[in-house]
């Protein structure tokens, strides 16, 4: 006989393909587990918001304003759906954004690279969406219910945010020198943080184990990461943007490009907090949270007196 | 002056209203008191931008220089643009950002309701898809005037020095010069002095329900109409018009 609420039958529901729902029995780690990954999602939407948010001012026509817009607008929406569903795990959103401000929840590290010139809006559609895609694609099919179904709807929007960065990079790809100058400059710095975004190698990632067992995971960073490589690689091609790794070879075999050896050291720092911005971002969330302070206690307070006017009235 | 050019420039007013408040609301992206918020001025944005869009595309259209719609947007010195003074203001915190758009919303609703009934049918036209997203916009700052006004003793009194800062700016709404008349007496342009009662009725409802007062009219800025602006203005521009003035040749 199973007991519902051992660990043994949350196995066999996960081996058995099913999803786990919010109210449902789960190991005391499959939750923190979740709780980590899908705060630290929550966070990335939010905190990317930041990069892209430097150009809107610049933004060189109304259509690309627009697009811009519309684009960091769904990522705040992202972001609420995302802190949405970790809430079902019993974790409210001010204590996400006490554990982000304090630095214990991270975010994608690939937020703290400055937006440096225009193009970087097309790299960052066309590589951080595209990386994060093949990512959430992957995570549509993951055990806990709300986090599945989170994923199914971001993901139809991420693939529209793929391909306008895309469009913006060939558009500039077929302008003035200056242009052209603007996109490679932007490729050659966003390509090696994107592939960073997958995480270690599989032999050095220390979630991957129990994640893999629990379907949180459905496959591992570096099978993801050669998914992008072997998708993006003809791209830039396409639209004459040279891929900055001299050893990029099409293994005809395999039918994958191998690339060089990822800089770890770089990765190492930047996620322990001294990449270009890190602090930047984080002080830019403190300060507008904290000024936006005094708007959220008058929403609230006008909320209780008039709720308690009309339970008097009654 | 011709109807054509008269049309030519009352449209442009009408379409750097949009334009500059599209650009200042885009300012607070990632900048909101709550999430939430953060996406509702990105709509209101979003929604501005493409009434800039429509209106300054029929500006270039009735221009007939073969200018797009980017080409006014960008390319223009200050002293060109028309947009009304509290346009440009600076968001300041997010009473004045409330502020701004209860007063400006409230106008454009009454002006708006009007214009649909314009014998030009572009401007009927856009004026027509226009007034469903503004009265949104006067919804969503009716709603935070009420809670900011009614809520605590600091929003209290933030929000009344932010409707005392912006008053001045007001009167402006309301004037009509030569070209106005003209394409009133057309059939085209709307009455905007009529507009004034309704206004104030509006507004003093607002304010009170919020616990507001009314400030007292007294002076009133001036200048857009004929192109003289606040210092505000110049800085907008700069950095909306970078790219496109660093680089003139590029397409983007």
């Amino acid at each position: 006989m199973h007991n519902e609420h051992s660990d043994t039958h949350f196995q066999l529901r996960i081996d058995n393909g099913e999803h786990i729902e919010a109210k449902d029995y789960m190991p005391e780690n499959y939750r923190k587990h979740l709780i980590r990954q899908m705060s630290q999602h929550a966070h990335s939407e939010v905190i990317g918001m930041q990069p892209e948010g430097n150009w809107i001012t610049r933004a060189p026509s109304l259509r690309a304003k627009q697009i811009l817009l519309a684009k960091i607008q769904d990522e705040g929406g992202h972001g609420l759906y995302l802190y949405s569903a970790v809430e079902t795990l019993g974790v409210s959103r001010s204590e996400l954004i006490e554990q982000l401000q304090s630095g214990k929840a991270k975010y994608s590290s690939i937020f703290n690279y400055p937006a440096l010139n225009w193009a970087d809006i097309g790299a960052i559609g066309w590589l951080v969406d595209g990386a994060a895609i093949v990512n959430q694609v992957s995570l549509q099919r993951t055990s806990y219910g709300p986090y599945s179904r989170g994923m199914v709807r971001i993901c139809k929007e991420e693939s529209f945010h793929q391909r306008q960065g895309y469009e913006i990079m060939a558009k500039m790809m077929a302008g003035t020198k200056d242009q052209q100058a603007m996109a490679q400059d932007a490729m050659n710095r966003w390509w090696w943080p994107s592939l960073m975004m997958f995480g270690p190698h599989d032999t050095n990632s220390p979630h991957s184990s129990d994640a893999v067992k629990w379907k949180i995971k459905r496959e591992t960073n570096d099978e993801l990461r050669q998914k992008f490589i072997d998708k993006t690689i003809p791209q830039a091609e396409l639209i004459g943007l040279v891929v900055p790794d001299k050893n990029i070879k099409l293994d005809d075999n395999t039918g994958h490009y191998t690339i060089s050896e990822i800089n770890w050291d770089e990765f190492n720092r930047v996620i322990s907090g001294h990449g270009p911005c890190n602090k930047q971002r984080i002080d830019h969330h403190i300060k507008y949270h904290n000024e936006g302070e005094w708007v959220r206690e008058a929403a609230i307070a006008f909320k209780k007196k008039h709720t308690k006017k009309e339970l008097e009235t009654v | 002056m011709n109807i054509q050019e008269a049309t030519h420039t009352y449209t442009l007013r009408l379409g750097d209203n949009a334009l500059i408040l599209g650009h200042r609301l885009s300012e607070l992206c990632s900048k909101g008191p709550i999430l939430e918020e953060d996406l509702a001025l990105t709509n209101i944005s979003l929604d501005m931008i493409g009434r800039a869009q429509a209106l300054l595309k029929y500006a270039a259209d009735t221009e007939m220089l073969g200018k797009t719609e980017d080409d006014l947007a960008y390319r223009r010195p200050e002293n060109h643009y028309y947009n009304n003074l509290i346009i440009e203001q600076p968001n300041g915190d997010f009473a004045h950002t409330i502020a701004r758009q209860l007063f400006v919303s409230v106008f454009e609703f009454l002006f708006y309701t009007e214009l649909e009934k314009s014998k030009d049918t572009t401007l009927a036209a856009i004026a027509s898809k226009t007034i469903k997203e503004i009265k949104y916009h006067m919804q969503h700052a009716a709603d935070w005037t009420l809670r900011l006004g009614d809520g605590t003793a600091e929003s209290h009194k933030r929000m009344q020095k932010a409707v005392n800062d912006l008053w001045m700016y007001t009167g402006e709404f309301f004037e009509m010069d030569n070209l106005d008349t003209f394409l009133l007496h057309q059939h085209i342009a709307v009455d905007a002095s009529s507009l004034k009662l309704e206004w104030n009725k509006y507004i003093k409802t607002a304010l009170n329900d919020a616990t507001l007062n009314v400030p007292e009219d007294s002076f009133m800025q001036t200048g857009s109409k004929k192109g003289i602006h606040t210092e505000n203005l110049g800085h907008i521009l700069s950095e909306m018009q970078y790219l496109q003035r660093a680089y003139p040749d590029a397409k983007w």
